[in-house]
């Protein structure tokens, strides 16, 4: 047999060896319910959080966590995740504009593409290009999200967890059912501006002590048209309505639950995502209008089990199948069939066992192996046809002591890459150390001190590679090493103050082999290279107020400010030591709630520094700051005897226009109406 | 509740105190570098279009006066504060004719027409997906790829538009090949390149040869894939060069007799930039290979009277070893002096260089983004 017709077969020989071992291990011992007892516990949510403050602040977390969870999440006005991770510190939102527009995020400038998305514990990723587009992700039936600088702090979760340089998780709503009542459900409806008409149902429904479905379903239509201005002073002035912005998307989903018994917990998820919108376009002189249109079909299915064996051994299996088509029409693109009409078809199958065993009780080790294959087709010219076959591993040991966690990864991966026609990537094999600590340095439990040490990377995506006369068959992953330093501070005198919560962070962080484009042939035409390296040094504060106002009234006070300064370091660059385009220095935001009995008052404020749009720091690539506030008013109390939430939202309210990207206008003053009713 | 009010006071102040907090928004000026001066004969100074990448708005242009020797950066917008969004997007060519200069961009469907002394704009001409644009006999000829097609549709061509530079009006068009590019006059015939480069593989072979008199299309000239500069020399002779398929095929410069309307010569040599001037063709061949993934760059010169390649090197190795992306090149008619453009990494601000006929480097000067197009003003 040929050398490496030998390795391939022995990695996957040596999968299945693992999986097989695994459960022939557990079954041998007694499956006995486990007493949860110290805050990292991996599959219980019983982290030291203190609730009552608006934000949950993971005190004994040694990665940095910011979460957005229940009521507090509810409270934002957002309609999508991507709106709600707005929040948070260390963050950068590409948003390309209203309602349909591609939104992604650039976690402490490392790249969009260096941050994984899990949803209910799988991950989603787009093997083609790499992006999430968050936008996508409605917040009605997500209950909390979770964004981890490095990775989750649990080693007992899928390897894929482990890899990313940083990782958001979204967790959809378990269902919860009172005494007497098998079925909860809640309709909800948006609508507003863009022409929004947004209805959506959750289903929950409680079939057996051991089963339960959860189905989750929306509709979202909107036009998309919103007024936008540019103006110079002394100059011209001019005022549009944004063109081709419309979308409608339909997106469902289906959950079983089962509890099967005290130690084992499982749940298969199916979800259908179709979409179709137009693509607004760059706003340049004398083009205001776009044709270009999209159409997106995402389905996956996904099975999870989880099981725990006589206080020694747990394991959990994910396994999933996901297919997704893309098209993109072009009318100005004129080729000899008529207008460009591009389709994509990707397939993911993806399978993980994690197992976990404690050695004594302040150590415990685990082996997470994935395996996943991913393919893509599409209609163009010299495309490939290509096949990714990954490998991953992830060997890790932690250990807690009464003041002192430490928790040790060595990730290990071997990605094959294969292809139909021409040329196929180069095949990887990588090693990357994960170390992280915790440290509580006086008697206080509240106050912690942490620091990670991380390497990890991200592969070439599909276009990277093999897009015609774009692509680069021969590129490497980008690479990327992350030094963090903070700390956590939680306090709770419950008088007139109640609580008050710091999160402190201090890092650097390098980019290496950055895969960026340079020209080729001409100006339509470019390619995919390792070129870049970037140099980021920052540092992020997270605080939360809860006061006790007099007449029972509760303020929510949220502070968040990044710094950031992410220069350019690649060897003989024009722009050596320029900050990277779209990276302001400066950035913060700040939240405010108040709570009477059953009304809420809302207000937001995001500021974005100074930025530039391009590598040379000069006067033309300037983009000014923004900033924006965003208010709301909501009720909560019975109409005709049922439970019933009436929101009003004012987003924008100084209607100032600003751009994210350039060129991309995002709305002015906007207005929402959330009415949702509980049965 | 007199605490909530408070509160919410003084979060109105704070709020309102951030609002005033914005850096006025104005006009970027432009900017004066100076440089050698140089004898004004027929020639007093260079209008130079930098295209911008595309979707970033930033075309812009620069003016180098030779009796002063001031290079002003980026003049359109302080001439022109009144033009909604500036110049545009994506600055494909050039030229000035008459008291006029027209700047044709690409991504703004539109040709720009300014005063040539002042640089004011005059007019906007609506022209969809504009490429280039020549000048003969009162009228200007614009080449465009057209857009706005339906699936299925079957009319993939381009146009030339003929407009008048009087009113400034377009008066007729006519439909060419697939993605037309560079055109040239010779007796009462334009020639225009076809390119069709949006259906790879299937590009198009052919030169379109247009009867100025009726304005239609007489015949097609059946050259090579992908063609793209055209130019012709005193002779009538026109120059034409095909980019290939950027994989097997390579790029290649073919000459047309236009007595007889067939190619008469193979140079093969890659041509990205072409300029002819008195006896001499001034070339970069800067050809990208999707195989090693890097750059094949030349320079050759041409003697368009004996149609051979000379030996002949119009730049010093000091400046070719400099340049990063070669991308445009213009030679002043009166004093041959070579003018050449890197475009560096398409991002950022790219240069210009001016190099005398013995070989000497006048000057170097930063430029906008991507440095293209050169256009003599005449006295």
């Amino acid at each position: 047999m040929p050398l490496c017709k030998l390795r391939l077969h022995g990695g996957f020989v040596l999968f299945v060896w693992i999986l097989f071992t695994n459960l022939l291990c557990a079954q041998a011992n007694l499956p006995v319910h486990q007493k949860e007892q110290d805050s990292l516990k991996p599959h219980h949510l019983s982290e030291v959080i203190v609730s009552t403050s608006k934000r949950e602040f993971k005190v004994a977390s040694p990665m940095p966590v910011q979460i957005l969870s229940g009521k507090q999440l509810e409270k934002l006005n957002s309609l999508s995740v991507a709106d709600a991770i707005r929040y948070f510190s260390g963050v950068q939102l590409k948003d390309y504009g209203g309602i349909g527009g591609l939104k992604t995020i650039n976690v402490r400038s490392l790249g969009s593409a260096h941050t994984a998305v899990f949803y209910d514990g799988m991950s989603i990723s787009n093997a083609q290009n790499g992006q999430v587009d968050l936008g996508k992700y409605s917040l009605d039936n997500i209950e909390a999200i979770e964004l981890y600088n490095g990775q989750k702090s649990t080693i007992f979760q899928p390897a894929r967890g482990f890899f990313a340089s940083n990782t958001l998780y979204l967790r959809s709503k378990t269902p919860e059912f009172i005494a007497g009542k098998n079925t909860n459900i809640q309709t909800t409806l948006k609508t507003g501006s863009f022409g929004l008409f947004n209805p959506s149902l959750l289903f929950q429904q409680k079939i057996s002590a051991k089963f339960s479905l959860t189905a989750s379903t929306d509709w979202t239509k909107a036009d998309g048209k919103y007024k936008y201005r540019y103006q110079k002073n002394n100059g011209y002035d001019t005022t549009a309505v944004r063109q081709n912005g419309d979308i409608e998307a339909f997106r469902s989903e289906l959950t079983l639950h089962a509890q099967l018994n005290p130690s084992t917990k499982a749940s298969l998820k199916a979800y259908f995502y179709d979409s179709e919108r137009g693509l607004p376009g760059a706003i340049v002189a004398n083009n205001y209008e776009h044709f270009q249109r999209q159409w997106d079909r995402n389905f996956f299915v996904h099975g999870t089990i989880q099981s725990s064996f006589a206080k020694k051994f747990e394991l959990l299996a994910n396994l999933k199948y996901s297919k997704d088509y893309s098209r993109y029409i072009d009318p100005d693109y004129k080729t000899l069939k008529g207008a460009l009409d591009n389709k994509y078809y990707q397939n993911e199958f993806y399978a993980s066992v994690v197992s976990l065993y404690s050695i004594n009780s302040w150590w415990k080790t685990s082996l997470a192996t994935d395996f996943s294959i991913n393919t893509l087709d599409a209609n163009l010219y010299r495309f490939p046809y290509p096949t990714r076959y990954s490998y991953l591993g992830a060997l890790s040991s932690e250990m807690n002591w009464n003041r002192l966690d430490i928790q040790v990864n060595l990730l290990g991966t071997y990605i094959d890459e294969q292809v139909k026609y021409y040329q196929q990537g180069d095949s990887q094999r990588i090693f990357c150390p994960v170390l992280s600590a915790s440290f509580q340095p006086s008697n206080n439990k509240n106050f912690r001190i942490r620091a990670f040490y991380k390497e990890s990377f991200r592969l070439p995506t599909f276009n990277d590679l093999y897009y015609t006369f774009i692509g680069n068959s021969s590129l490497k992953p980008e690479f990327t090493t992350q030094y963090d330093f903070g700390s956590t501070y939680i306090i709770e005198p419950k008088k007139f103050l109640q609580s008050a919560s710091f999160q402190a962070d201090v890092y650097y962080n390098r980019v290496k082999d950055k895969i960026i484009a340079i020209p080729s042939t001409n100006l339509f035409r470019w390619t995919m290279i390792n070129l870049g390296e970037v140099d980021i040094r920052g540092a992020e504060i997270n605080t939360n107020f809860v006061f006790k106002l007099p007449s029972q009234v509760f303020l929510d006070l949220g502070l968040s400010y990044t710094y950031q300064k992410a220069i350019d370091i690649t060897p003989n660059s024009s722009t050596y030591k320029n900050q990277i385009p779209y990276t302001p220095i400066n950035s913060g935001t700040l939240t405010a709630a108040i709570n009477w009995k059953n009304w809420q008052m809302n207000y937001s404020f995001m500021y974005t520094g100074e930025r530039y749009s391009q590598k040379a720091n000069i006067a033309v690539n300037y983009v000014q700051p923004w900033y924006t506030s965003d208010m709301a008013v909501n009720w909560s109390g019975k109409l005709a005897h049922l439970p019933v939430k009436i929101g009003a939202e004012v987003n924008n309210f100084f209607n100032q226009y600003y751009d994210v990207v350039l060129n991309f206008p995002m709305p002015g003053r906007n207005y929402r109406l959330n009415i949702a009713l509980n049965f | 509740m007199k605490t909530n009010y408070n509160f919410w006071y003084l979060l109105t102040l704070l709020v309102l105190l951030f609002q005033g907090c914005q850096t006025d928004d104005n006009i970027t000026p432009e900017d004066i570098e100076t440089l050698p001066r140089q004898t004004v004969t027929t020639v007093e100074g260079l209008y130079l279009l930098n295209e911008g990448n595309m979707g970033s708005n930033k075309a812009s242009l620069d003016y180098y006066d030779y009796e002063t020797g001031n290079y002003r950066r980026n003049i359109y917008s302080q001439a022109n504060p009144e033009a909604t969004l500036g110049l545009g997007d994506v600055g494909n060519d050039i030229g000035v004719y008459g008291s006029k200069v027209y700047a044709v961009i690409n991504n703004s469907n539109k040709i720009e027409v300014m005063d040539a002394t002042t640089s004011k704009r005059l007019k906007v001409i609506d022209v969809k997906n504009c490429r280039y644009i020549i000048f003969a006999n009162g009228k200007a000829y614009a080449s465009a790829y057209d857009g706005e097609a339906q699936l299925g549709d079957n009319s993939p061509n381009g146009f030339v538009a003929e407009i008048d530079t009087t009113s400034l009006n377009i008066t007729r068009t006519v439909k060419v090949g697939r993605q037309p590019e560079q055109m040239a006059v010779v007796d009462n015939k334009l020639y225009v390149a076809n390119s069709g480069g949006y259906s790879p593989p299937n590009y198009e072979r052919t030169v379109s040869v247009i009867d100025l008199k009726t304005f239609t299309k007489t015949k097609d000239i059946d050259v090579a894939i992908n063609l793209h500069q055209l130019k012709a020399d005193e002779d009538g002779d026109i120059y034409v060069s095909s980019r290939g398929d950027y994989y097997e095929t390579p790029s290649k410069l073919y000459v047309i007799d236009t007595k007889t309307d067939k190619v008469k010569k193979v140079f093969d040599i890659a041509c990205s930039s072409l300029s002819i001037v008195g006896n001499k063709a001034y070339i970069i061949g800067s050809e990208f290979s999707y195989t090693t993934f890097d750059y094949i760059i030349n320079y050759s010169m041409i003697d368009v009277k004996t149609e051979t390649l000379l030996e002949e090197k119009f730049l010093p190795k000091t400046v070719s070893d400099a340049i990063k992306t070669p991308y445009g090149l213009a030679v002043d008619p009166a004093s041959l002096n070579v003018y050449i453009t890197d475009a560096g990494d398409y991002v950022s601000p790219g240069k210009l260089y001016c190099i005398e006929p013995n070989g000497n480097l006048k000057f170097t000067v930063t430029t906008g983004d991507i440095p293209a197009h050169i256009a003599f003003k005449l006295k």
